[in-house]
């Protein structure tokens, strides 16, 4: 909304300066997103009365111009083609200025000097015209300046209204909270339809005879109509100047009398051309469902039978109500009489039909936040006065007003006690009641608890609570006294479970990975990429970008895509990890999807250590660390990586990670292709709720033994299919208490260990907690760590 | 007393620290060195016997001789250090030059937690410090939980301050990807009585075109207390606490009115520009204020959807953008720079 305060003064007499009026505007909820003051890069043009237009000696597209601009003549050289003699324009001479820091000079065009120049709308900074040079009113006295003259002298506040204040979108709703404020007189006046020439003997000569049926008065509680005859055409300049300040475009005189009173008194209205309304008469009905109109904005719009119209007697569509004009009854340069319309219609319906089609306007942004139902004639008043000012306007006396269940003022009981514990202030009844009666709210009683009646045009005043508010905006929410509440309650600070997030995030940062943030809306060919199903997506229904339609079923598809735009920034070695939500359809019965959290890292490209060592490429190993890392780091009893070939990665490079025997994701090398850079890509994908589920190894102290440790190595020649892990297993089982460790330390293929077999070496630590082992003890163990291998997995000891 | 040598005289005799040197100086190989020393200090050695001994001596002579045990013992082992040390220059000399640190590493090197997650966890230790507790929620919501119960009814216009994306599942508009996280103080208010004192940080969503202020996805933390007796004046304190722990002290907060269809009386929050200490710079638009987010007192009819009585309890809720926050402390430009995952970026913070 924006207000100019020559506007606002015209109803409270505020003497503050505009930046104090700012920030009084910005205290009462109305947040000044802007002040413009649009003459102030305006200096030193002035009115002057063209005297003689000439040819140019020179240049058959200019003319000498001779102006007279009050101390004296001087010749300007200008393009313009509207030019005549007698005209008044705005004269920039030598020395003026202009907006975008422009200082006139004069100087040579085409061999003829020029004492600076005559401005075009645009170079007054007044719309885009540049072509033409602005014509002033005839009346403007010459050499006064133009800022004066236009009227630019004035302040503009552009306020975001929040949607509670409907009444806050004219300009006496804001007046009214600027006079209550400052604690001084806010006077509307009534409209005086007889001064000019509003309602007269000519009015009354007009054929007045129309009919208004309401079809659907839940929809349309109020219809008023007003016949008047008119003259129509530009509308003068006070009125066109205060249209294009409040940021509206002038139009003609009657239609800029309906936005004037819109932007004055918040209330919508419609004008019809009389004589092009069949049956000189209105209907206001439901539209039927697929009934086809045709929009102002020359789109046609299917309509539904929630839809609220205005019809001409013949119920042909007039207008889609309280949004937009439809028909071919709107004024034109033709039009000689108008039914001025000026309704109530039910918000909730406005707010229906405008966002099922898509169609704002002015009108239905009103409508949809509810006027002030009371107000509905007075606005019509106003808007005949001004038709007799500006459009030599007639009415007729006749008022047809359909409004048979006035709106009712709600009554609210005010507890000063109850207002008093909410804001955290001591307030007597008397404090409480001085805030809410310059607002037009209605107290009786002078109890602690009163009765408190808000004005017609405040709809969102309906509860105690409301008036609360009313109350603290009064009192200045920065007069309340800041305390702290008294925490109290036995759940406090983080969850094991978050705590647990927390060190996951934290251990894998340890590990040198950064942390992405992804957007988990992605395209459906993300998820296709990486070989995932798309059976089970969750699609967004609306969105505005192809490639965010559907919720990320896993994480991965965003790293990917991460790996790729680094890659292209010239980085494509990278390590990264996330943590998030991901979605799936909903189990049957539910609604809304399953979210688990998931984690996911995907290593890219080399491993830098030039000069030091060389380079490596990633692999499988380096995520397999990240999940031991992981089980160590959370102290999981039972966390494994098992071979398994898993669509999307690389055949024979890929495990299943499972946590106590469940698998939870999975893990191994990606096609390099998918990163677009020309190393290898590892991933791992975990459910990290199902991680953080799995069984803790107990923390039990173990006290570490006094005696020393005895070593054996032993390499065995197995199959293929034979896995290390396997191995490890039996040779820890037949070890029993005495095995500390057993690690691979060699693996081995070619000849000696024969076609489809490999050598596998272990290195195995035996230490007892009670005795320094013998060689016997060691000897034994050896035996049996051979003979468990031998038969378990028919591996042949190397010698 | 000449010519009658006590028995403490004769091993102080023993302790010849000259040629102690020499010996050290001779050994030209750390074996050697250790051979040395070994001969010097260990069991067997001189020092030792004559440490040995001193308990069988005279009370008086105790501590001299002690004192001279130690005190040889002590130089001797220096002159062996320094000797070592020498050695071990000289064998890295001869093995190669020294290591030049600036040449690189294996490469090890701590990563990075994403700067959202480094400014959701400031705020939220902010609040948990105080006592609050950390709620979390579904980002798939429905209309119940995300604008019905909050009370925003159906075609209100102020569901049109928040522009929602809605999903392929339920009735049309039934289920909507969650446009803040208040859906979350829904859930908690139906699964725990009061006293409430929690905050909900998480991801939500708006269907709106990018911008640089604007992502279709971005991060907010909510707060919401609930309890018999909370007022406006323990959000207006709250927020200040918030402020003074989060900028610093110095930093002012405002509170101004507002609209918002869950809170009532609603006011947006503001803190004096910490870039400019309010006098007016461009990251504030020459206000001297950023607006961080929106607060209130807990509307009667949210509390009225979840079953607890309004005459019994009362609470307030707050809101900020956690990138937004970022922003403005780290001056991050645009808000897709957190979603873009570029390395470049990740490794900054």
């Amino acid at each position: 909304m924006r207000a100019p305060l020559s506007w606002l003064r015209e109803f409270t007499p505020v003497e503050a300066e505009p930046r104090a009026i700012a920030e009084v505007f910005d205290q009462l909820g109305f947040e000044v997103e802007a002040i413009s003051e649009p003459g102030r890069d305006i200096g030193g043009v002035v009115a002057a009365r063209v005297v003689a237009v000439r040819p140019h000696p020179d240049a058959d597209r200019l003319r000498l111009v001779e102006v007279a601009y009050g101390l004296g003549e001087t010749t300007v050289v200008c393009g313009a083609p509207n030019l005549t003699e007698g005209m008044v324009v705005a004269f920039a001479g030598e020395g003026s200025t202009l907006p975008g820091g422009i200082t006139l000079e004069a100087r040579k065009i085409r061999g003829v000097t020029s004492d600076g120049m005559l401005c075009s709308p645009a170079e007054l900074g007044l719309g885009e015209d540049h072509d033409g040079i602005l014509e002033l009113d005839a009346e403007a006295e010459i050499g006064v300046d133009v800022v004066e003259v236009l009227g630019l002298d004035d302040v503009v506040f552009d306020l975001a209204i929040t949607p509670n204040r409907p009444d806050a979108m004219g300009i006496i709703g804001l007046a009214r909270e600027l006079a209550a404020h400052y604690g001084i007189p806010c006077t509307i006046p009534d409209p005086d339809e007889t001064t000019a020439s509003g309602v007269d003997d000519r009015g009354a000569g007009i054929d007045a005879a129309i009919s208004v049926t309401i079809e659907a008065p839940d929809r349309c509680p109020r219809y008023l109509a007003r016949v008047v005859s008119v003259v129509m055409g530009e509308s003068p300049a006070w009125m066109a100047r205060r249209l294009t300040l409040a940021g509206m475009r002038p139009i003609s005189n009657v239609v800029d009398v309906t936005n004037y009173v819109l932007l004055e008194r918040n209330q919508p209205l419609h004008a019809f051309d009389l004589d092009r309304l069949a049956g000189r008469g209105i209907v206001v009905r439901l539209a039927h469902d697929g009934e086809r109109i045709e929009t102002l904005d020359r789109v046609e719009r299917t309509l539904t039978s929630g839809d609220l119209m205005i019809c001409d007697a013949d119920r042909g569509p007039q207008a889609l109500a309280g949004i937009m004009g439809s028909g071919d009854s709107e004024v034109s340069e033709t039009t000689t009489t108008i039914l001025v319309e000026a309704a109530y219609f039910d918000p909730m319906g406005i707010a229906r039909t405008s966002k099922r089609l898509g169609l704002r306007s002015e009108s239905s942004h009103r409508f949809e936040r509810g006027i002030d139902p009371d107000a509905v004639a007075t606005a019509a008043a106003r808007a005949v006065a001004l038709l007799g000012e500006v459009a030599e306007g007639h009415a007729s006396p006749e008022v047809i007003d359909d409004y048979p269940r006035p709106h009712q003022r709600p009554h609210i009981t005010v507890r000063t006690a109850r207002v008093g514990a909410l804001l955290g202030v001591a307030l007597t009844p008397r404090e409480v009641t001085d805030a809410l009666t310059p607002l037009g709210i209605d107290v009786t009683g002078d109890g602690p608890d009163f009765d408190a009646v808000p004005p017609s045009w405040r709809p969102d005043l309906e509860r105690e609570i409301d008036l609360v508010e009313e109350v603290a905006r009064r009192i200045g929410l920065d007069s309340i006294p800041r305390t702290l509440p008294n925490v109290t309650g036995e759940r406090r600070g983080l969850t094991p479970r978050q705590r647990d997030r927390r060190l996951v995030a934290d251990l894998l940062v340890g590990l040198g990975l950064f942390e992405a943030v992804s957007v988990p809306l992605i395209a459906p060919g993300d998820v296709e990429r990486l070989g995932l199903g798309t059976d089970g997506l969750v699609h967004a229904v609306n969105s505005l970008r192809v490639d965010e339609s559907v919720l990320r079923p896993a994480i991965l598809p965003g790293l990917v895509a991460a790996v790729a735009r680094n890659t292209a920034y010239g980085r494509p070695d990278v390590a990264l990890f996330e943590m998030g939500h991901v979605f799936a359809a909903p189990n049957t019965g539910d609604l809304l999807p399953d979210e688990p959290d998931h984690i996911a890292v995907v290593l890219a490209g080399l491993v830098h250590r030039r000069p030091i060592e060389p380079d490596r490429p990633v692999d499988v190993y380096d995520v397999t660390d990240v999940v031991t890392a992981l089980g160590e780091g959370l102290g999981l009893a039972a966390l494994e990586v098992t071979s398994a070939d898993v669509v999307g990665f690389v055949s024979g490079r890929s495990a299943i990670v499972t946590v106590d025997g469940s698998e939870i994701g999975r893990v191994g090398e990606l096609p390099s292709d998918l990163g677009d850079g020309d190393g290898p890509l590892v991933a791992l994908e975990l459910d990290l709720d199902a991680l953080l589920d799995g069984t803790r190894r107990d923390r039990d102290f173990q006290s570490p033994s006094r005696f020393p440790a005895s070593h054996i190595d032993l390499a065995f020649v197995l199959d293929e299919s034979v896995t290390a892990g396997a191995v490890i297993d039996t040779l820890t089982a037949a070890g029993g208490d005495l095995v500390e460790s057993v690690t691979v330390f060699d693996e081995f293929r070619g000849d000696a260990a024969g076609p489809g077999r490999r050598s596998l070496a272990f290195r195995l630590h035996y230490r007892a907690a009670d005795r320094t082992l013998t060689d016997t003890d060691v000897a034994q163990l050896r035996g049996r760590a051979i003979k468990a291998v031998t038969s378990a997995h028919h591996g042949d000891l190397r010698g | 007393m000449s010519g009658d040598d006590t028995p403490a005289d004769r091993g102080h005799q023993a302790l010849d620290l000259d040629a102690a040197r020499a010996a050290i100086a001779a050994a030209d190989t750390a074996d050697a060195l250790n051979g040395v020393a070994r001969a010097l200090l260990a069991k067997q050695s001189a020092v030792a016997t004559l440490k040995q001994s001193i308990k069988s001596l005279p009370a008086e002579e105790r501590p001299v001789v002690g004192r001279a045990v130690s005190e040889f013992t002590r130089a001797v082992q220096a002159v062996i250090d320094d000797r070592r040390a020498e050695l071990a220059r000289a064998d890295a000399a001869r093995s190669g030059p020294s290591i030049d640190f600036t040449l690189g590493s294996h490469g090890r090197r701590r990563g990075h937690l994403h700067l959202i997650t480094q400014t959701q966890r400031e705020l939220e230790d902010v609040f948990v410090a105080l006592g609050y507790q950390v709620a979390e929620g579904p980002e798939v919501e429905d209309d119940w939980h995300n604008f019905e119960a909050l009370n925003f009814p159906p075609d209100h216009p102020a569901r049109a301050m928040q522009d929602t994306f809605y999903v392929e599942l339920g009735e049309p508009e039934q289920v909507l990807l969650r446009t803040h996280t208040s859906p979350v103080q829904i859930r908690l208010m139906q699964a725990q009585s009061p006293p409430i004192f929690a905050v909900t940080p998480g991801r939500v969503y708006r269907n709106e075109a990018p911008s640089p202020r604007n992502s279709s996805v971005f991060q907010q933390i909510e707060g919401l207390v609930v309890d018999r007796g909370i007022t406006f004046g323990d959000l207006s304190g709250t927020m200040a606490a918030f402020t003074a722990a989060y900028f610093g002290e110095g930093v002012e907060s405002r509170l101004l009115p507002s609209f918002f269809p869950f809170t009532e009386p609603s006011a947006e929050y503001g803190v004096s520009c910490p870039f400019c200490d309010g006098d007016g710079c461009r990251v504030c638009s020459h206000t001297g204020w950023i607006e961080l987010g929106g607060c209130g007192m807990v509307d009667p009819n949210v509390f009225l959807a979840v079953g607890i009585d309004p005459e019994e309890y009362s609470g307030f809720a707050f809101g900020f953008g956690i990138e937004r926050m970022a922003m403005i402390k780290h001056g991050v430009q645009p808000i897709k720079t957190f979603y873009d995952s570029d390395v470049r970026f990740l490794e900054q913070y």
